[in-house]
């Protein structure tokens, strides 16, 4: 692999740039591999760079039904934030965000991590109380937080509606500094071509259809491009995971619901950070490109379209004007939907399953484009020493037998209302 | 977009009704035990095709019914009331 650096640009340059390799190979499946992940989205690549580079296991593939970052890592609003309370989600995603802080050094990759903020906003006394309880336990985490009043918030983000005709008026808000966005699709291509480069084989368009499973051990997969052997097998199929599971006779605490996603007509710079409306779900940024980047709420029911509907755009358009009227005249350009991993309690699950040498990555509802580091890094631990890190512990498939929610909303077994 | 028929108001809207999530959940006995509650509470096949769901005309009659719907391609197959039998939706729109 070559580096990536100002001085191959500038060679370049005397030969017409003509010099730019492909990032990673196309190689064929091998009949057996030491191990297996199963979805090249972010959090299946990472895994795979992360145990090539960290555990030695070179020997390994990573199988794509699609393309690259075809599912949920390609269709995000690439938020990046550790602003959680309680603490298997606090630690699990503060330590995603430290490697973010690193990543694009690390994979000689830019994957323009911006650290511009993340701001949830308040419209009550109530909210603020939340808020402050939140940031404290932040703060106890170690994790950066801070509570702004209404005037701090009209400093960060005057755009929003001060005015006394707000409909929702500003009370403040809790701002996590450390946080922000990354452009998804350099996530997917660095952690490749870093995986790649360490040996680990990207098989892309080839589709796992079954499982081979003796005396309750996994020993290897079918799939579209044939049978492949392996004695661990981590999955990390997001929005898919209870059909792949399925695959394995695993029944899982998941639903599949849509999300869907909006991105205007590209502006000025406009807004800075990301900022969250606190009296509704939904969210707003903007890209790089000049595009305000924003989304809200599932569709609310199960699906698999990867398609959204209008009534959920019709009320972002409202809780958006809501929030700031100035968007009302710009247009917007595109919008599409992921299938969501919902899972039972919020959070996800990163562990062993009943099946041995078979391991489990999913549940990462929306929140999981911030989590493709982390996720990866503990899920390759824990295929590696056939065992949790202790990060990963309680995010572990059998706590919603033996009750141990991480329900951070307290919205309870309702995977739509989280 | 999609609507249902509901079998009280007849075809409505989507935005008149509130979802209830899987029907074919069936809550077991008090006395059925752990593992049956536990199945019940928090395990769901997931289907990615026909799914039999509960929604709930909020902005309707306020009974709950009960759907067919394709997941994936969000045709409607059946409506028909809470408890009893369905029927098939003869002119169902998809998404
Ligand atoms: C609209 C939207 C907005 C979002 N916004 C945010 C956000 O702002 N911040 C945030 O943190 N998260 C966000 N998310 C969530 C985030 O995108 C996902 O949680 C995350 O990208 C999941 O990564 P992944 O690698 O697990 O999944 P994916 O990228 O979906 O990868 C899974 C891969 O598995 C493949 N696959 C499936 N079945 C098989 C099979 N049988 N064989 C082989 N391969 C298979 C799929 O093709 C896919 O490429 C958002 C999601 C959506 C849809
Ligand atoms: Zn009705």
């Amino acid at each position: 692999m070559s580096r990536y650096s100002v001085f191959s640009v500038l060679k370049g340059g005397l030969t017409g740039q003509t010099h730019w390799g492909r990032a990673w190979r196309d190689p064929e499946p091998k009949p057996e591999y030491d191990a297996i992940i199963i979805g090249g989205g972010g959090h299946g690549l990472a895994t795979a760079y992360y145990l090539a580079k960290l555990h030695g296991m070179t020997n390994i593939a990573v199988l794509e039904k699609g393309w690259l970052g075809g599912g949920n890592t390609g269709r995000n609003t690439t938020i990046v934030r550790s602003n959680y309370m309680l603490e298997a989600n606090a630690h699990f995603y503060e330590h995603s965000l430290k490697l973010w802080e690193g990543l694009s050094v690390d994979l000689n990759y830019n994957v323009m991590f911006s650290q511009r903020g993340v701001l949830n906003l308040a419209h009550s006394d109530a909210q603020m109380d939340a808020y402050a309880r939140r940031g404290n336990a932040m703060r106890l985490n170690g994790i950066d937080a801070e509570l702004l009043d209404r005037e701090q918030v009209r400093r960060y983000a005057p755009v929003l509606d001060f005015s006394d005709s707000a409909r929702f008026p500003i009370v403040g808000g809790l701002l996590q500094p450390r946080g922000g966005t990354a452009r998804h699709d350099a996530v997917a291509w660095g952690l490749a071509r870093g995986a790649d480069s360490l040996g680990v084989d990207i098989i892309q368009n080839c589709e796992v259809t079954g499982f081979d499973i003796q005396g309750g051990a996994v020993k290897g997969v079918q799939t579209t491009r044939g049978a492949i052997k392996a004695e661990k097998i981590g999955m990390a199929v997001a929005g898919h995971t209870s059909q792949v599971a399925a695959l394995a006779g695993l029944t899982l605490p998941i639903e599949s619901h849509l999300l869907q996603a909006f991105v205007s007509e590209p502006l000025k710079p406009f807004i800075d950070g990301v900022v969250t409306f606190g009296a509704g779900h939904f969210y707003i940024s903007q890209s790089d490109k000049g595009g305000l980047v924003f989304g809200g709420d599932l569709d609310g029911y199960n699906s698999y379209a990867q398609r959204g509907n209008l009534p959920l755009i019709e009320h972002l358009g409202e809780e958006g004007m809501a929030l700031m009227p100035s968007i009302g005249r710009i247009r917007m350009l595109r919008h599409w939907a992921g299938v969501m991993d919902m899972s039972m309690d919020g959070s996800p699950i990163i562990g062993k399953t009943p099946i041995k040498g078979l391991y489990l990555n999913g549940g990462w509802c929306y929140g999981g484009f911030k989590a493709t580091p982390g996720s990866g890094w503990v899920f390759a631990h824990t295929i590696a020493h056939d065992e949790p890190h202790w990060i990963n512990r309680d995010l572990d498939l059998a706590r919603f037998r033996d009750g141990r929610m991480v329900d951070e909303r307290g919205a309870g077994p309702i995977p739509g209302h989280h | 977009m999609f609507r249902f028929t509901c079998p009280h108001c007849g075809e409505r809207d989507v935005v008149e009704f509130s979802y209830g999530g899987d029907a074919s959940v069936v809550v077991p006995d008090l006395a059925a035990g752990e593992e049956a509650w536990f199945d019940a509470v928090y395990q769901r096949d997931n289907p990615r095709g026909p799914h039999v769901e509960y929604w709930h005309h909020v902005a309707g009659c306020r009974q709950w019914i009960r759907v067919e719907r394709d997941t994936l391609t969000h045709e409607i197959l059946a409506c028909g009331p809470a408890t009893g039998r369905m029927r098939p939706e003869t002119g169902g729109e998809g998404a």
